[in-house]
Parts: C-alpha cells; sequence; structure tokens
C-alpha cells in the first residue's frame, strides 16, 4: 500500500477512517472478529450480498427496530380503539343498528389496521433513524476502489471515532488480520 | 461461521432400532384396539355421547395427518429449502391418513345420532332442512367422505413414496414432478378438506351455515401440524435422529409459521364471529348464541384466550422461537389449544354446556394410540431426512437472516 498521497495544505486533513479491502468472506468473518476481540466499535463491515453469521462476528447487539415495532403497533392498535370509542361513544353518539355506542368487536378491524400501520411505521422509520438515514453521501464514496463493494469485493471500515482509534495501530492491526488494501479516508 | 455437515451418517437420520421406538408400533396398536373397543363397549349405554366424542378426537388426529398433508404441499409448491430437514417428518403424518380414512367406518353407524338432519322425519317439517335436503344426504354424505378420504390419502401415499425413491436414486425429476403436481393437489386439498368440515362439523348444526367455516378448519389443523413437527422434531432429536440436522434455524422459522398461523385463525375467528354478530340475523347467531349464552360462555372466552391471546404474546419473543424449553411448551400449549378447538365445534351440538365424559377419554387415548402406534411405524421405516432431496444441503445450510 502507498499512502503517500500528498497532503497539500500544512495542516493535517482530518481523517475520516480507515478502509480495508479483505479477499474472501472467511477472512472478512476474521477480520470482524479481530476487530471486534480488540475492542473496537465502531467499524462496519461491506458486502455486495448478505453474509450469514457477519453480525455474530462483529458482535453487534440485537437490533432495537423489533421494540420500534412493538411500542408503535400497540400504540397505534390503542390509538384506533381510543379513537373510535371517542367518535362513537363520546362526540357523537349514535345508535346502530341497535348495538350499544361501543361496540368493540365492530371497531376490531380498525384498530388491527391502525396497529398494523404503527407497526410498519416502526420498522420503517425505526430502521432509517438507527441507520442514520437518510443521507446524500458519505466520506467512503471518496474511495474509487470501495465501488466495487456493489460488486465483487468484501471491506471493513473502522471510524475515526471509535474509541480505540489509532491510526498506526488501527492500521497494523488491519494488515496483521490479513486486510489486502488498506486506505485512510478523508472526512 | 456455522459449518453445515455435507454428508450425512446415517445414524442422524434414522431412528434407532432398538427401544421404545421399537414397541411403539404394537403398544400402540393394542392401547387404541382396546381403548376403542371398551369405549364401543360403553357406547351401548349412550351412543349419541361415544359418537360425538369419537367424532372430537378421529377429527383432532385427522386435522393433524391434514394439516402435514398441507406443509408438504406447500413446501413442494414454494420450491422451500430450508424445510427439506423436516418435511419427512410431515410426510409420515400425513402417511397416517390413509389408515385415519378407515377410522370413519366406526362413525357410519353414528350418522342419526350426530346429524339431525339425517332423520326424515326431521326433515319432512321443517323447510330448512327440506331446503338443503339435495345436499343432506345420506348418500352424497357418504360419497364425499369416500372421495376426500381417498383422495388425500392417495396424495399423501404418493408424495411420501416419491420422496422416500429419491432416498435412493437422488433423482431430481422426481422434485421436479412433485413440485409440477402440487398446485394442483393444493386446489384438491383446499376444497375437500372445507367439503370435509362442512359435512362432518358445520351440518351438526344444519341450520346454521358460514361460507368461511372451513378456512377456520384449515386455520386449526396448521397450528396443529406445525405444534406437532415442533415437538416432534424435538422429540427425534432426543433420540438421536435429526440431530445435528435440525437447528435452531429451523426451529426459528417453523416457530414463526406456527406464530403467524396463530394470528390467522383468530384472523378467520373474528371475521366469522363479527359479520355474523353485525347482522344479528337469527339463523346465523344461532350457533353463537349456543357457545355464548348458556354454560359454553366461558369456554369460548378461555378458547380465545388459550388458542389466541396467551400465545401471541409469548411466541412475539425471538428468544423464545430458539429455545428447546419454550418451544416444547408452546408446541404443547397449542396441541392443546387445536383439541378444546375442535371439542368447541362439535360438543355444543349435543350438550348445553361444557362437561366431561369417559368417552372423551376413551376415544381420545383410543385414536391417539393408534395414531401414534402408525407415525412410529412409518417414521422408523426409512431414514426421517429425505435423504436424496437436491435441496438437502441447502436446508442443512439455512441460516436466519
Amino acid at each position: 500500500m502507498n499512502e503517500t498521497r500528498d497532503t497539500r495544505s500544512s495542516r493535517e486533513p482530518e481523517v475520516w477512517g480507515v478502509l480495508a479491502e479483505i479477499s474472501s468472506v472467511d477472512a472478512l468473518h476474521g477480520t470482524c472478529e479481530g476487530l471486534r476481540d480488540a475492542g473496537y466499535t465502531q467499524f462496519d463491515a461491506h458486502t455486495p450480498y448478505p453474509v450469514h453469521g457477519l453480525e455474530r462476528a462483529m458482535g453487534l447487539k440485537r437490533s432495537l427496530v423489533p421494540l420500534a415495532v412493538l411500542i408503535l403497533g400497540l400504540g397505534g392498535a390503542a390509538a384506533g380503539m381510543l379513537l373510535q370509542w371517542w367518535v362513537s361513544a363520546e362526540a357523537y353518539p349514535l345508535v346502530i343498528s341497535g348495538k350499544p355506542l361501543f361496540s368493540w368487536p365492530a371497531f376490531v378491524p380498525i384498530m388491527f389496521e391502525c396497529g398494523v400501520l404503527g407497526g410498519a411505521a416502526g420498522a420503517f422509520f425505526g430502521f432509517l433513524a438507527l441507520a442514520r438515514l437518510p443521507r446524500h453521501h458519505h466520506p467512503l464514496f471518496e474511495s474509487e476502489r470501495f465501488e466495487r463493494v456493489s460488486d465483487d469485493a468484501f471491506f471493513v471500515s473502522v471510524a475515526a471515532e471509535d474509541p480505540r482509534w489509532d491510526r498506526d495501530e488501527t492500521t497494523r492491526l488491519l494488515r496483521d488480520l490479513g486486510a489486502r488494501e488498506i486506505e485512510i479516508i478523508e472526512a | 461461521m456455522a459449518t453445515a455437515p455435507t454428508t450425512l451418517d446415517s445414524d442422524q437420520a434414522r431412528l434407532p432400532e432398538k427401544g421404545v421406538w421399537k414397541l411403539l408400533p404394537t403398544v400402540g396398536m393394542v392401547t387404541g384396539v382396546v381403548f376403542l373397543l371398551v369405549a364401543g363397549f360403553l357406547a351401548q349405554g349412550g351412543p349419541e355421547r361415544f359418537f360425538h366424542s369419537y367424532l372430537v378426537s378421529w377429527v383432532f388426529f385427522l386435522s393433524l395427518a391434514l394439516g402435514g398433508l398441507f406443509f408438504v404441499l406447500l413446501q413442494h409448491l414454494t420450491r422451500a429449502g430450508w424445510s427439506v430437514v423436516v418435511r419427512r417428518v410431515a410426510e409420515d403424518v400425513a402417511g397416517t391418513l390413509p389408515f385415519l380414512a378407515l377410522l370413519f367406518v366406526p362413525l357410519i353407524p353414528g350418522i342419526h345420532s350426530l346429524y339431525h338432519w339425517s332423520h326424515e322425519e326431521a326433515v319432512a317439517e321443517d323447510p330448512l332442512l327440506a331446503h338443503k335436503a339435495p345436499w343432506l344426504d345420506e348418500g352424497r354424505f357418504l360419497a364425499a367422505a369416500v372421495l376426500c378420504l381417498g383422495l388425500w390419502s392417495l396424495l399423501a401415499w404418493w408424495y411420501r413414496r416419491e420422496s422416500r425413491r429419491q432416498d435412493e436414486s437422488g433423482e431430481i425429476e422426481i422434485t421436479e414432478r412433485l413440485q409440477r403436481w402440487s398446485a394442483l393437489a393444493m386446489i384438491v386439498y383446499g376444497v375437500t378438506q372445507s367439503v370435509a368440515a362442512f359435512d362432518w362439523l358445520m351440518s351438526l348444526d344444519a341450520h346454521w351455515y358460514s361460507t368461511i367455516y372451513g378456512v377456520y378448519f384449515f386455520s386449526g389443523s396448521t397450528v396443529g401440524i406445525l405444534a406437532l413437527l415442533i415437538g416432534l422434531a424435538l422429540i427425534l432429536e432426543r433420540q438421536g435422529a435429526l440431530r445435528g440436522l435440525v437447528t435452531f434455524e429451523h426451529y426459528h422459522d417453523l416457530g414463526k409459521l406456527l406464530f403467524g398461523f396463530v394470528v390467522f385463525w383468530a384472523y378467520i375467528a373474528f371475521s366469522q364471529f363479527m359479520l355474523i354478530w353485525y347482522a344479528a340475523i337469527p339463523e346465523e347467531t344461532l350457533w353463537y348464541a349456543r357457545r355464548w349464552e348458556q354454560g359454553w360462555r366461558p369456554y369460548s372466552i378461555a378458547l380465545a384466550v388459550i388458542h389466541f391471546g396467551i400465545p401471541f404474546f409469548f411466541l412475539l419473543f425471538r428468544d423464545v422461537k430458539r429455545r428447546r424449553a419454550t418451544l416444547a411448551l408452546s408446541a404443547i400449549w397449542l396441541l392443546v389449544a387445536h383439541y378444546l378447538d375442535v371439542y368447541w365445534l362439535v360438543m355444543p351440538a349435543l350438550l348445553e354446556s361444557p362437561g366431561f365424559h369417559l368417552q372423551d377419554l376413551l376415544t381420545f387415548v383410543g385414536v391417539g394410540a393408534l395414531f401414534v402406534g402408525v407415525l412410529a411405524r412409518l417414521l422408523r421405516r426409512h431414514p426421517v431426512v429425505p435423504l436424496g432431496d437436491p435441496r438437502l444441503a441447502e436446508s442443512l445450510a439455512f441460516e436466519n437472516v
């Protein structure tokens, strides 16, 4: 690797992190496990297709999306029922086909749909929020090599915001773990 | 990364030669015959209760076998890879269908005890029954039963036989043929199981009708088979077969399907109820009135809670679907719930309020022991995994995303 890319400014440019190209899926698992065991948390794996077991190798915690779905789903269902109770029994009481004002069985379909809507919203927006999306750009896109991530290459990136980050140390660790190419990414 | 086995040693795919599995077929047969003979002997004191109890027990086990047939057809129809390791068990459960078809015979002398519409004098003074007479006819009833049971037996037998043939040859053509026929077979299954549910269960209250009844029966039977498959896989694993083949990834998916069908059952049950409740037409509400306004009310509420409320919130959790203890609990719980459901469909036709009778136990153990005996025989005879299936390796390596 050569990192003699000249920094014309006198000041050291701000560094986003480091990008390492990995040669195979097995090596990718090894690299992620190595980073995980070394105590890194702010790193990510980039692959052209889903790779099973990476979340374990990376030491990722369980996603919070299901929790968002549960809360918004139950909340949506409760809100749906509450709305119908208020409309039919409080705000504008109207006897329909001789049934009680609060005829809950008739309200179940709408309660169910509101629950589904809430759950879907929880999944969609919960995922966006946790993935910090939408965003228009990412420093990794500056790397030409990284374009192959959607084609035939595997990468691991470590962000400088990681508490364990040390430019030389992290680069050495990645090389020891078998990274093929290593590139410093500017912020 | 989990490494999946690419070749199986025969111990993993076969039940042990000795031990309880060797005895089960004989013990099951003897127990079943003895219990049913005792029940039949006692039936002379009260044929009505015997036939209703027998109908509950027989339909319960039949619905599991039918669910097995549905599961097998569904896997072929969707060209599923993940489920190959548990498909043989479902094939064997469905394989009991020809035998369960024979157990329809004891119901024939009970037609008059079970079905009000079979009494000519009742039809004569009842315009509604007279109107339905072309369908509710004994000859037509028996012909439909023979046709339904015959078609199911044929399908179950053929799908199982072809799958076993593939164990040796590994021919991909067999999978292709089974897939090609699965669409037609699924249509046949859907229509016949609906007709059967109309005839055997819905016509217990011949004045009443519900077009969704067949779907309701289907939803319950699918909950039953998924619970049974999870239970059987856990048992077989303990016995050494399937060990290391069925992983938590497979259990997780079976658990997800089970959760889905628990919700589906509630969805269908509620759809049927809500339309009838909302329209409040007497000839439609009588079926629910029977189950709501007399002694059956607590039972009906309990059924909703046991069959839907509790399992919904229990199976919601990922960990529940990935641990043996919680899976075993879910499987047993939902099999009990399914039995309570079948009981709830049949018994209010006879009883004002739910009550245990010795015949319930005798017929359940009788039919159940025969079912277990035949199933054990089928499971023992061949590998419990379809060894020649082209998607076996895919199934062994299966992981949830």
